[in-house]
């Protein structure tokens, strides 16, 4: 124990000061770790984080990196990510990392320092409405202007944090509470009084799920984020209903890793640029099972045209979840692993006796759909195709305990078409919100829970430059993060949106002036590899590997290249464009009413 | 494009913790997903526990008011949501304060009128009367209607309260 621990104990009545509760309270709910930029509203609590050796604070490089390292962790542990920043431009900085983690659903808590509760309002010196400001992108959050509220607030925000469907939450610290002195409650004298949300089913909703599931001729599974965030038996849960079944399954961008690619049953991730036998499956079925997906529009196409035959099963811990989109048949309220028990219960009670002969047709189809081969790239012996990369990163480091980070773009659905997740918590992309920069700090938080592990942020050159500065962090504390950039010296989503969509005018995606990446990492300490023929490729990838240190691997790829397969915006999951090395025909064009959807 | 539903009108009431920001959260939602008000109310209806009661009056389509719903009761301070349209018979109420200003015939018309619709004068002036008028909205805007012609110069509305009917509370 702490002295920080130790020091409030025998609990209650030691009056403590602000910090010292912030940091009591921190050890109380088990963290271990806290992402931070310090300023002059925080220096009470880096003067109390001097003093203990519980708690460990990472310094980063900017803000926007501490709530990205954050989210690495979160999403690779299963725990709460917790950042730390000043009042003003660090509270703004922070600001896209709390959107990114309210939209994939991160349990993230941020600690933003304020100008004492005199100067609120006063347009003091890094003032910024911080509660105001955050209030559309966090969970909740919390002004403390009295420090006898203050354990109280820390307890009840990892509760909302983590419960129910998990968010990131701010609580805004005025520099006189860090001074002031006040009681400290321990975590289980703290209950919420109006935010509890359900996680147990209604049974009754759970039976007639499970009535739709044993009549069914076509069914599929649609997975989604909320099985990773409900926790590993959730995982464990569907995969066993997958199997139970023989149903098809397919996963969202969120969901990887939530059932093992290696299952015959997976039929890939869906949507935009999903495998073309999840799309037309989806299009095509007539019992649809959606686990803690949330009827994205990347995911649905067109909507009027979104599955259009199927009766629809949807369980979400987030009522508001339900019927947003898409109008479902049987709605199911509750946490993924709790109901996923709850409906396997049901299955074996009524060991159903499932239309074999039909469901066997329905697997036929799918089967042809799969042999088109959606993934499909012809690898030359000159230039480095960018799948080709993906791909063999995935064959030398699938042995190893490994992590996957990534920027936003082509890079991120190659990673996601070609990588194979056989394990939750494996995979880290912003989804939700597609934050370029998000990779790199993702990494850093991701190496520091698991620092046995090969970690990999499968990077684009363009997205990468945006949180460059965490290079300095993660040199710093010897993590041993891997950079795997597909450089294509474009914007490559951009062009590629441009060439289907703006006539190959190549508005400003064109990436001029890009530093040598080799000399880049050096300057920071880490190791520069660069990689330009497609025979080395796996020399250099398995030199990142062995080498033990924060390492940047240039590979130069196809300029080129586009992602497919596509659902052009606007478009229905049967009208994918499949690529040029894909057993197929070529897309229609674009709709109007597409070309404005983004 | 989704299917077009016809659009509905609905008054939903909230119960929420009366602390600071607790406006600006349900304002907020319904400004950044880009739902309608028509009109809000609010008060501290429970001192000790510290509630509020909010009666929201929108309009949208049988899914977007089932969003409206499902948002507002995710937001952490709201302790319940109600549709009172939904939800069985229900009284609704709200205040208008009116001044008119003239004279002679169309003063004497608006004292006439102002009787026929039960409202009480609550300031007059040799040219001017203050109105208070309470009842349904249509019956407001019924009144205020038949006002504008007779020297309307000024309206104050507190918006819709509701409640239902009946012996359970909400």
């Amino acid at each position: 124990m702490s002295s920080v621990a130790d020091a409030a104990r025998p609990a209650s009545q030691a009056e403590m000061s602000g910090s010292e509760i912030i940091l009591k309270a921190l050890v109380d709910q088990g963290v271990e770790y806290i992402f931070g930029y310090p300023g002059g509203a925080v220096l009470p609590i880096y003067d109390a984080i001097f003093q203990q050796n519980a708690l460990r604070h990472i310094l980063v490089r900017q803000e926007g990196g501490a709530v990205h390292a954050a989210e690495g962790y979160a999403r690779s542990t299963g725990k709460v990510g917790v950042v730390l920043v000043t009042s003003g431009p660090g509270a703004t900085n922070a600001v896209t990392g709390l959107t990114d983690a309210l939209m994939d659903s991160i349990p993230i808590i941020c600690l933003t320092g304020q100008v004492p509760t005199h100067l609120i309002g006063n347009d003091a010196f890094q003032e910024a409405d911080t509660t105001g400001i955050t209030r559309p992108c966090t969970k909740h959050n919390y002004l403390v202007k009295d420090v006898t509220q203050l354990a109280r607030v820390m307890h009840e925000a990892f509760h909302v944090a983590t419960s129910g469907r998990p968010g990131p939450v701010v609580i805004d610290l005025p520099k006189d509470v860090l001074f002031a002195k006040g009681p400290y409650r321990a975590p289980e004298t703290v209950r919420h009084r109006s935010y509890n949300p359900r996680r147990e089913p209604d049974m009754a909703r759970v039976a007639e799920a499970v009535d739709l599931l044993v009549n069914a001729k076509r069914p599929i599974i649609y997975g989604g984020g909320g099985i990773i965030n409900s926790g590993p038996e959730a995982s464990r849960l569907v995969t066993d209903f997958v199997r139970r079944s023989g149903f098809p399954c397919t996963l969202t961008l969120m969901g990887l890793g939530a059932v093992p690619a290696a299952d015959p049953h997976f039929l890939g991730m869906l949507g935009m640029h999903g495998s073309y036998e999840a799309n037309m499956a989806m299009h095509d079925c007539d019992v649809m099972i959606a686990i803690g997906s949330r009827f994205d529009d990347r995911v649905t196409g067109r909507l009027n045209a979104f599955s259009p035959n199927s009766r629809k099963i949807h369980i979400d811990i987030d009522p508001s979840s339900i019927n947003k989109n898409v109008r479902v048949d049987v709605p199911i309220i509750g946490d993924v692993a709790v109901t996923m028990r709850a409906l396997l219960a049901e299955w074996q009670r009524r060991d159903p006796t499932l239309d074999r002969k039909a469901i066997a047709a329905w697997w036929e189809r799918i089967e042809q759909w799969r042999g088109r081969n959606c993934f499909a790239f012809a690898q030359g012996p000159d230039i480095i195709k960018p799948q080709y990369a993906v791909e063999r990163l995935y064959q030398l480091t699938k042995d190893r305990e490994t992590y996957i980070t990534t920027e936003v773009g082509q890079h991120q659905m190659w990673a996601a078409q070609l990588y194979r997740f056989e394990k939750p918590n494996r995979w880290m992309t912003s989804g939700g919100l597609g934050t370029m920069g998000y990779g790199l700090p993702a990494a850093m938080g991701v190496q520091l829970a698991h620092p046995d592990a090969l970690v990999v942020d499968v990077a684009g050159e363009a997205s990468t430059l945006m949180n460059i500065q965490e290079l300095s962090t993660i040199v710093q504390y010897r993590l041993p993060v891997k950079v795997f950039i597909l450089n294509n010296r474009y914007m490559g989503m951009v062009r590629q949106w441009q060439e289907l969509l703006h006539g190959n005018r190549y508005s400003e995606s064109y990436m001029d002036a890009l530093p040598d990446f080799v000399k880049l990492a050096e300057a920071f300490g880490c190791v520069g590899l660069r990689c330009t023929k497609p025979g080395d490729l796996d020399g250099v990838i398995r030199e990142m590997m062995a080498n033990g240190r924060p390492t940047i691997v240039d590979v130069a790829v196809d300029e080129k290249e586009n992602c497919f397969p596509m659902i052009p915006s606007g478009a229905a999951h049967n009208e994918m464009i499949l690529g040029p090395s894909s057993d197929g025909k070529p897309g229609k064009p674009v709709s109007e009413e597409g070309m404005v959807l983004v | 494009m989704p299917v077009q539903h016809p659009v509905e009108r609905h008054t939903i009431a909230v119960i929420a913790d009366n602390e600071p920001g607790v406006l600006a959260r349900i304002v907020g939602l319904f400004a950044g997903r880009g739902y309608n008000i028509e009109s809000l109310t609010v008060a501290e209806t429970d001192a000790d526990k510290h509630l509020s009661r909010f009666t929201v009056v929108t309009s949208g389509t049988p899914m977007v008011i089932e969003q409206i719903k499902s948002q507002l009761d995710r937001l952490v301070p709201v302790h319940s949501v109600s549709d009172m349209t939904l939800g069985g018979p229900h009284v609704e109420r709200e205040l208008a304060l009116l001044k008119v200003v003239g004279t002679g015939e169309k003063r004497v018309e608006s004292l006439r009128l102002a009787d026929v619709f039960r409202a009480k004068v609550i300031d007059s002036t040799t040219e001017s009367f203050v109105f208070e008028i309470t009842g349904a909205t249509d019956k407001v805007d019924a009144f205020i209607g038949i006002l504008r012609p007779l020297g309307l110069v000024e309206v104050s509305r507190t918006g819709v309260a509701a409640i239902a009917r009946g012996k359970t509370p909400m």
